[in-house]
C-alpha cells in the first residue's frame, strides 16, 4: 500500500480529477447522534467536509419564552442531556444576576461539587465512546461503570439521574440527602485509581497513540477565529479556563490547575480532557473537606417557594406560594449574559427581561455548536480514516448543537 | 449612561478613531456589570475588524437576535465579544427595522465572516429563525430547520404551536 506522503500536495479539484460525494450520517455510530456530514472524497483523501446539523431542533429558545421563569429550568437540563447541572448553573446564575440574589455558600459549595462530577460523567461518556470509535472496547465499559456512581449519585440527590433540574434560581431544590457525604466521598477516593485504568489502557497504548497522535491538527489562531472553546483550546496551548478568568459560584477559592498541551492534535485533546478528570477529582475532595454550614437557599421569599411548614403558619408565607406558584416573580427589566466552563466549553446564556414573569428571549450559546463550525477546516485535506478520531475529539453533543 | 460618559469610554474613543467606525457607537448601558454598545448596522464590520486587529477581542463569542414586535426598529442583532488577553467582555447591538433595505424586503445586516469565521452558523441561525438576512455571506441558508420550512420561528409573531399542526384552526 502506498501512503500519500503530503496530504495537502494532492490536487483534488484543480487538477479536474472527479472527486466523490459521500454522505455520512445521519445515523453513524460515531457521530454520537444525529450528525450528517457531506464529505467530499478525491480517493481516500476528503477534499471538503460540510456538517449538516438540526435534525434534533425541538426550539427549546422558544419555549423558554412561553414558560415563567422557574419553568424554564427543567428545559436548560435538555439542552445537553450529559451536562444538564452546568446548564441548570449558568441559567440560575443569569437570573440570579439580575434579582441581585446572593447564594449561601453551602449551596455554591455544592454547585461546584455536583458540575464537577457532571464534568467527570460527561468526559467518561466521551473517553468510552472515544475508544470504542478507534476500537478499543474495553474502555468503554470502564469508564460506563464510573458514570453508573455518578447518576446513582446525582438520583440520591435530585431523584434523577439525567435530568436533575437540581440547581434553582436562588440556590438548591431540596435539602442535600442523609448520607450524601459518605457516598461521594468513597466515589472520589476510588476515583483517582480508574482514572490510571483509563491511562494503563489507552495512553501507552500503540495502537490507540497511532491512530490519534498528530491527527486533526488545527492551529490555535483558526480555533479561536472558529469560536472553538474549552478542552480543544486548552489542547492548543492556551490555558483559557472561565472558572479561573472569571470565577463564578466560588471557583477562585478552590486550589485547582488548568491542564495545556501543546500538540493540538486528538492525542492532546485525550491528555487535556485525562488531566481534567483528575483536576475535577481534586475540586471535588475539596469541596467535600470544606463544606460550609449553613441553608441551601438564598433569603429571597419572592422568589424561592417558602417552606411547608411556614405556609401553614404565616399569612405572608402563603402569600408568597400563592404569587410564585401561580404567576411567577417578576424579573428587572434588562439583559445579562452569563458563561460558565461547561465540559466542552463555553457555554453562555444571553438572557433578555422586559420585567415580567417570562424571560422576553433566552439565547443559548452552546459550546458543541461554535465547536462543530471546525469540523470543515479539520477534515480538510485529511485522510477519511482519521475523520472519526477527529470527530471524536470535538467532543460534541447533537442535543446541545441543534437545541 | 449619558453622551459624555460614552465618548469618554476609552474603547468608544479608539473607535471613534478607527477608519470608517467614526460615529458608529451611538448609545452605550452599562447594567449588571456588563457593557452594551448600540453601534449603526451599516459600519458593523469596520467595528468588529477594529476591535479584532487593534483592541485584542480575538473571540466573536455568539451572535444573536432579538424581536421587539411590534416595536420598531423591530430586531436588535447581538454581538458578544471576548478578549481572552485582557479578559473583558462586550456586547454589541445594532437595531434592524423590518423595513430596512434588503435581499427580498427582508431586514438586512451585513454580515461578520470575513472578520470572524466563527460568524457563519451563528448567522445562519438567526436568518432561519428570524429572518434576517446577512449580506455577503457566503452560504445563507437554513440551518436549524428543514430546507422548505415556512416562516421563521423565533419571530414573536410566530406561534408557539406552529401554524402545521395548530389545533385551533381545526
Amino acid at each position: 500500500m502506498s501512503e500519500p506522503t503530503t496530504l495537502v500536495d494532492v490536487p483534488a479539484a484543480a487538477s479536474g480529477r472527479r472527486t466523490m460525494t459521500l454522505n455520512m450520517g445521519p445515523q453513524h455510530p460515531s457521530t454520537h447522534g444525529v450528525l450528517r456530514i457531506l464529505l467530499e472524497l478525491d480517493g481516500e483523501i476528503i477534499h471538503k467536509a460540510d456538517a449538516d446539523i438540526g435534525f434534533l431542533h425541538t426550539g427549546i429558545e422558544k419555549q423558554c419564552e412561553t414558560r415563567n421563569w422557574a419553568q424554564v429550568v427543567p428545559l436548560t437540563d435538555r439542552v445537553d442531556y450529559l451536562a444538564n447541572l452546568s446548564n441548570n448553573l449558568v441559567y440560575c446564575l443569569g437570573v440570579e444576576k439580575m434579582l441581585g440574589i446572593e447564594v449561601p455558600l453551602k449551596a455554591q459549595w455544592l454547585r461546584v461539587l455536583l458540575c464537577e462530577l457532571t464534568r467527570i460523567n460527561s468526559h467518561s461518556v466521551w473517553l468510552g465512546t472515544h475508544a470504542i470509535d478507534l476500537g478499543a472496547m474495553s474502555v468503554f465499559f470502564y469508564c460506563f461503570r464510573e458514570r453508573e456512581d455518578i447518576l446513582r449519585i446525582f438520583e440520591m440527590f435530585s431523584g434523577q439521574r439525567m435530568m436533575t433540574s437540581y440547581i434553582r434560581i436562588g440556590g438548591l431544590a431540596l435539602e442535600p440527602p442523609r448520607g450524601w457525604h459518605q457516598m461521594v466521598s468513597k466515589f472520589i477516593k476510588a476515583y483517582k485509581d480508574k482514572v490510571d485504568e483509563y491511562e494503563n489502557l489507552l495512553t501507552g497504548n500503540p495502537i490507540f497513540v497511532d491512530r490519534v497522535k498528530g491527527v486533526g491538527y488545527l492551529s490555535l489562531e483558526d480555533l479561536l477565529d472558529l469560536g472553538a472553546t474549552g478542552p480543544m483550546i486548552r489542547a492548543a496551548g492556551l490555558a483559557w479556563d472561565i472558572r479561573k478568568d472569571e470565577p463564578y459560584s466560588s471557583y477562585e477559592k478552590f486550589d485547582f490547575n488548568v491542564p495545556v498541551e501543546q500538540e493540538s492534535d486528538v492525542f492532546a485533546r485525550y491528555k487535556v480532557r485525562i488531566a481534567e478528570m483528575r483536576e475535577s477529582a481534586k475540586i471535588i475532595q475539596q469541596a467535600l473537606d470544606s463544606m460550609p454550614e449553613g441553608d441551601w437557599t438564598a433569603k429571597a421569599p419572592h422568589v424561592i417557594l417558602p417552606d411547608r411548614e411556614q405556609m401553614k403558619t404565616q399569612m405572608e408565607s402563603l402569600i408568597y406560594h400563592f404569587k410564585i406558584v401561580t404567576e411567577g416573580f417578576r424579573v428587572p427589566k434588562g439583559e445579562v449574559y452569563q458563561a460558565v466552563e461547561a465540559p466542552r466549553g463555553e457555554i453562555g446564556y444571553y438572557i433578555v427581561s422586559d420585567g415580567t414573569t417570562k424571560p422576553y428571549r433566552l439565547h443559548m450559546r452552546t459550546p458543541s455548536f461554535a465547536n462543530l463550525m471546525t469540523l470543515g477546516p479539520m477534515l480538510q485535506d485529511r485522510l477519511i480514516a482519521d475523520s472519526i478520531a477527529a470527530l471524536g475529539s470535538m467532543d460534541f453533543v447533537l442535543g446541545d448543537t441543534d437545541r | 449612561m449619558s453622551n459624555d460618559e460614552l465618548q469618554a469610554l476609552p474603547l468608544v474613543k479608539s473607535l471613534a478613531a478607527a477608519q470608517g467606525a467614526a460615529g458608529a457607537i451611538t448609545e452605550g448601558v452599562q447594567q449588571f456589570g456588563e457593557l452594551t454598545l448600540i453601534c449603526n448596522p451599516a459600519q458593523i464590520v469596520a467595528v468588529a475588524y477594529h476591535l479584532k486587529t487593534k483592541e485584542n477581542f480575538e473571540r466573536l463569542v455568539s451572535i444573536t437576535a432579538v424581536d421587539w414586535y411590534p416595536m420598531e426598529p423591530r430586531y436588535e442583532v447581538v454581538y458578544h465579544f471576548h478578549s481572552i488577553k485582557t479578559n473583558r467582555r462586550l456586547r454589541i447591538k445594532c437595531k434592524v427595522s423590518s423595513e430596512a433595505a434588503g435581499m427580498e424586503s427582508t431586514p438586512a445586516v451585513d454580515s461578520l465572516c470575513e472578520v470572524y469565521r466563527a460568524a457563519d452558523w451563528f448567522e445562519r441561525e438567526i436568518f432561519d429563525l428570524f429572518g434576517i438576512t446577512f449580506r455577503n455571506h457566503p452560504n445563507l441558508k437554513r440551518i436549524l430547520m428543514p430546507d422548505d420550512w415556512e416562516g421563521h420561528p423565533l419571530r414573536k409573531d410566530y406561534p408557539v404551536h406552529g401554524y402545521k399542526y395548530s389545533y385551533q384552526n381545526e
